[in-house]
């Protein structure tokens, strides 16, 4: 039988002794490598930059004028001489409209998202923190703007108002505010209930700390993620405003304004009439994908 | 010729993914007689539960890679197709896990899924299997079998739901039942009465048992024959009393060093420093010598053969002596 | 259990109230005299000093709510200012044809939807999921009314294999199950269809992912349940939230479909509302919106119980 015959060695001395202590990244180091692995994200991040950088430089990227046109010109194929893309019903050429159009049609999909997280936002993380009544209040009034499906409110609040950018961007933010205010609401929740937080609090850390230390960091990034998906509908939901002569109002140009006017065009020139769609499409895909992989690589626990 | 109940050779488990591999098991051997209880003792990751989910085949099968010989009930468990395995498992082996809330289906009737085991490996009718349901709840003794047959998982204290799922998995009189930490997620006086009931109910219909737990009372409490686990390996194996009185190796004795027993007051605590091995990146020596008091350079060289130090006693160290009472 | 569906009911009922608040409300943000909201601006004066005092348009705005609310109640939901109609005989109509439309593409998009979610669940991560998923999203991101368009331009001015407008020969009120009739459904239809199937794909797959993540999945397979068996035990677990978002989306294409409606000029409430809006057609507005929200109210309603009978872990004492 063996027995043990060397004295132990102090865990010092000994090779190899200590296990090795990984250092793990911080949470956002780990988002970004996990973005930076996941091509899908990362080519549709880059189409939107493009597209991005394309429309900011419309100015001086337009072969044209996008407001004149000549109906002697009119409806010109893709591939015409001097008009890369074509022209519109009345003339315009299509790549000058495209590119100043995206100007308007981004800005309609953005700028309601943002109004709606700023607002919707603050409510609902009143509502969440706060409980009780003020939730009751805030929630019910969310509720009630819940029952209508957000293209009929949509389409109800600029019926009523009437054509025009800003009423459209109004109607918009409307119809978003309470989704974001139902999401602030229930992350904000569920973090609340946590037990760090009580922790906090039972350490004696005021309101405003454990709002800003504990609470926003968590439920930010929920937030985040909802309204990059927000920004593909809300560009569908604007382009269709237009569309239906509520947003933009002619001559300006504007993706979904250029679908409805090119619509009787329809059987001379099919092509052209797909070009300002698929402007939309492609963005909203863009951002539809951002938007799942932005929540893929946030999400610790996959 | 009397075959064991379980025979394992070589077991040795992988989980598979683009990141890594994880070594999971490495090397097991044991068997199991019949009417005989096992219990596999070891922290998390020592891989326990993968050992006796390898025994069913029940790891998720993509990831998994499984090379040895495992033979239960005369089943050669390797090789079998699965219209063979799925005939086996609920009726030959079957299986109890830990957390009886998350284990249940919370959309059905305790009594439904009782049933539709009975009737899956009996194929008797609906009636027959509504009866046998009821039987077996009161065998578990779950007090108002008949009103329990209609409940719903969620309706159900913890002990009870446990009593559930044992009397799901001994609805087909199996063979072998294979108990993955069943009572670690139970207050401890629920705990007692489900270990009580399992060594009854073993009796009364002849099975073999292999638990799994980190719990060394359990242990003491269920088992003939203890094997301790460690990093994917047996390092200890013995009858549940001589583990107990002589442990041979060193991790082993720092398990029985770390409880608390009566006669302590006024001592410290022995505790097992550092932290079980990284099970995708194993050292190529004794997986536990980072951490042992005991180490030599030899100890480093090569993962140490099992000794046998008598006959159904075996430790896997190379300085193993059984301490003397 | 009665008891629980009639909180439910009662609980729906300040919902619709306030619904129907927000649509009175529409009227009087409009610019304009709300006047206007109900007859022509070039009526006699003495008929318009009539309607004034007959629609309390010059008492406060809580008891001129009241007066259409009564009115709403038995019916009357005014006159439409382009077609001298009752707007109740336009909106039975209306409601008709965009409920056919809807439950056809109801049907189309969530038997698609649910095929592919649980195929990208069975196959997760390999290719049948990345297609499916990539189908879901772009479901989700195609603006459905550029869609009709470019079916239009395929099938209907290239091909010529299906027409490109209307509902047929004598509209909808002369409707028939035959392809006549049916070959004016299909391009709607499927356009109508993309988005919800796009939404009930995603939802099939991130539940019955879910559900196959499960500590209880394991147990089926150590039960020795035979596939079929263990997939009922999937489904039972998944339908509340599928069958949740299912209602849900049938509510939105009701809602939703002045897009579409209006691309195939499909004479449902959507073309009804496209053409109240440009004609300032403020009745029949405030009208079908009223009427659209109030099925949109009923629909959650119904998906609520729904639900309850569906999951027995929700409380219905």
């Amino acid at each position: 039988m063996n027995s043990i015959t060397s004295s132990p060695l102090p865990c010092a001395a000994r090779p190899d002794a200590a296990p090795s202590i990984e250092r793990s990244d911080s949470y956002w180091q780990g988002v970004a490598r996990r973005i930076g692995r996941d091509p899908v994200t990362l080519v549709c991040a880059a189409i939107l930059l493009l597209m991005l950088l394309a429309i900011l430089a419309a100015p001086w990227l337009s072969p044209h004028d996008p407001l004149q046109g000549s109906l002697l010109r009119r409806l010109q194929p893709v591939g015409s001489p001097g008009h890369l893309l074509g022209t519109d019903e009345l003339g315009r050429d299509m790549l000058s409209r495209l590119l100043h159009g995206g100007r308007l049609s981004w800005f309609l999909g953005i700028m309601p998202v943002l109004i709606a997280v700023v607002i919707g936002a603050s409510l609902g993380i009143l509502a969440g923190y706060a409980g009780g009544g003020t939730n009751m209040l805030i929630m019910r009034t969310t509720d009630v703007f819940y029952a209508f499906p957000s293209v009929l409110l949509a389409v109800a609040i600029s019926g009523a108002l009437g054509p025009g950018i800003t009423n459209a961007m109004l109607s918009l933010s409307l119809v978003f505010i309470p989704q974001v205010i139902r999401i602030a609401e229930s992350t904000t929740t569920s973090v609340r209930n946590l037990d760090y937080i009580e922790s906090a609090r039972a350490s004696g850390a005021s309101v405003l700390t454990i709002v800003r230390v504990h609470l926003l960091p968590n439920v930010l990034g929920p937030i985040f993620v909802y309204s990059t998906s927000l920004i593909s509908v809300a560009m569908i939901l604007a382009s269709g405003l237009s569309f239906l002569g509520l947003g933009t109002r002619p001559p300006d140009a504007e993706w979904g304004l250029m679908l409805n006017t090119l619509r009787t065009a329809i059987y001379n020139q099919p092509l052209l009439t797909m070009l300002p769609g698929l402007c939309i499409f492609v963005t909203s895909a863009c951002f539809n994908m951002l938007s799942d992989g932005l929540r893929s690589a946030m999400d610790v626990r996959s | 010729m009397n075959e064991p109940l379980v025979h394992v050779r070589d077991l040795n488990v992988r989980f598979v993914s683009r990141d890594a591999t994880v070594h999971a098991v490495n090397g097991i051997d044991f068997d199991l007689a019949a009417r005989e209880t096992l219990c596999i003792l070891g922290e998390s990751g020592s891989g326990k539960s993968v050992t006796l989910r390898a025994l069913m085949r029940l790891n998720p099968g993509s990831r998994t890679q499984v090379q040895g010989t495992v033979k239960v009930a005369g089943h050669d468990i390797v090789v079998a197709s699965e219209r063979e395995m799925s005939a086996l498992r609920g009726g030959t082996v079957s299986m109890i896990f830990q957390e009886p809330m998350t284990a249940l289906d919370p959309v059905f009737t305790i009594g439904t899924q009782i049933a539709e085991t009975v009737r899956r490996h009996e194929g008797v009718n609906a009636a027959a299997a509504r009866k046998r349901a009821l039987e077996l709840l009161e065998l578990v003794q779950i007090p108002s079998a008949a009103r329990r047959l209609d409940a719903y998982p969620h309706e159900l204290s913890g002990g009870l739901r446990q009593r559930a799922m044992i009397a799901i998995a001994l609805s087909c009189r199996p063979k072998l039942l294979l108990a993955d930490e069943p009572t670690t997620a139970l207050d401890a006086t629920v705990q007692i009465q489900v270990l009580l009931l399992l060594k009854e109910l073993q009796r009364e219909l002849g099975m073999g048992m292999i638990f799994v737990t980190h719990d060394l009372g359990v242990a003491c409490e269920v088992a003939n024959r203890i094997a301790v686990m460690y990093a994917g390996r047996f390092i200890e194996e013995g009858t549940t009393g001589e583990i107990m009185r002589s442990a041979a190796h060193p991790y082993t004795q720092g398990l029985l060093g770390a409880t608390v027993h009566a006669g302590m007051r006024g001592q410290r605590l022995t505790t097992i420093p550092g932290s079980p091995p990284n099970l995708e990146r194993l050292p190529p020596g004794c997986a536990f010598a980072p951490r042992c008091s005991h180490v030599g350079s030899d100890c480093l060289a090569a993962v140490p053969a099992l000794q046998r130090l008598e006959a159904g006693r075996s430790a896997r160290c190379i300085r193993a002596q059984p301490l003397a009472a | 259990m009665l008891f629980y569906i009639l909180r439910r009911v009662l609980y729906a009922l300040p919902i619709a109230l306030a619904v129907s608040l927000i649509c009175f409300l529409l009227v009087h943000i409009a610019p304009g005299d709300p006047v206007n909201a109900i007859i022509s601006p070039d009526a006699p004066a003495e008929v318009v000093a009539q309607v004034r005092a007959e629609y309390g348009l010059d008492k406060p705005l809580p008891a001129q709510f009241v007066l259409w609310l009564g009115r709403v109640l038995q019916g009357d939901l005014g006159t439409s200012l382009s077609s001298g109609r009752p707007v109740v005989a336009e909106l039975v109509v209306a409601v008709k044809n965009t409920l056919m439309l809807s439950l056809v593409a109801a049907m189309i998009g969530f038997v698609a939807g649910t095929l592919l979610g649980i195929v990208a669940a069975i196959r997760r991560g390999r290719w049948p999921d990345k297609l499916a998923s990539a189908l879901a999203a772009g479901g989700v991101s195609l603006p459905h009314y550029w869609l009709g368009m470019v079916l239009v331009v395929v099938f209907s001015v290239t091909l010529n294999w299906l027409p490109a407008l209307g509902a047929g020969a004598g509209g909808s009120e002369a409707w028939a199950w035959d392809w006549e009739h049916v070959q004016f459904l299909v391009l709607p239809a499927i356009t109508l269809s993309v988005i919800p199937m796009g939404i009930v794909t995603r939802t099939v797959r991130g539940v019955v992912i879910e559900i196959l993540n499960q500590d209880f999945t394991v147990t089926l397979h150590g039960k020795g349940l035979q596939p079929l068996r263990i997939a009922l035990h999937v489904l039972k677990n998944a339908a509340p939230a599928v069958l949740a978002v299912m209602g849900l989306q049938l509510g939105y294409l009701m809602g939703g479909s002045i897009l579409v409606e209006t691309v195939f000029s499909w004479p449902g409430t959507g073309q009804l509302l496209n053409g109240a809006i440009f004609q300032r057609d403020i009745p029949v507005l405030q009208g079908t919106i009223l009427v659209l929200a109030l099925i949109f109210v009923l629909l959650n309603l119904v998906v609520d119980l729904m639900q309850t009978t569906l999951d027995p872990r929700i409380k219905r004492s």
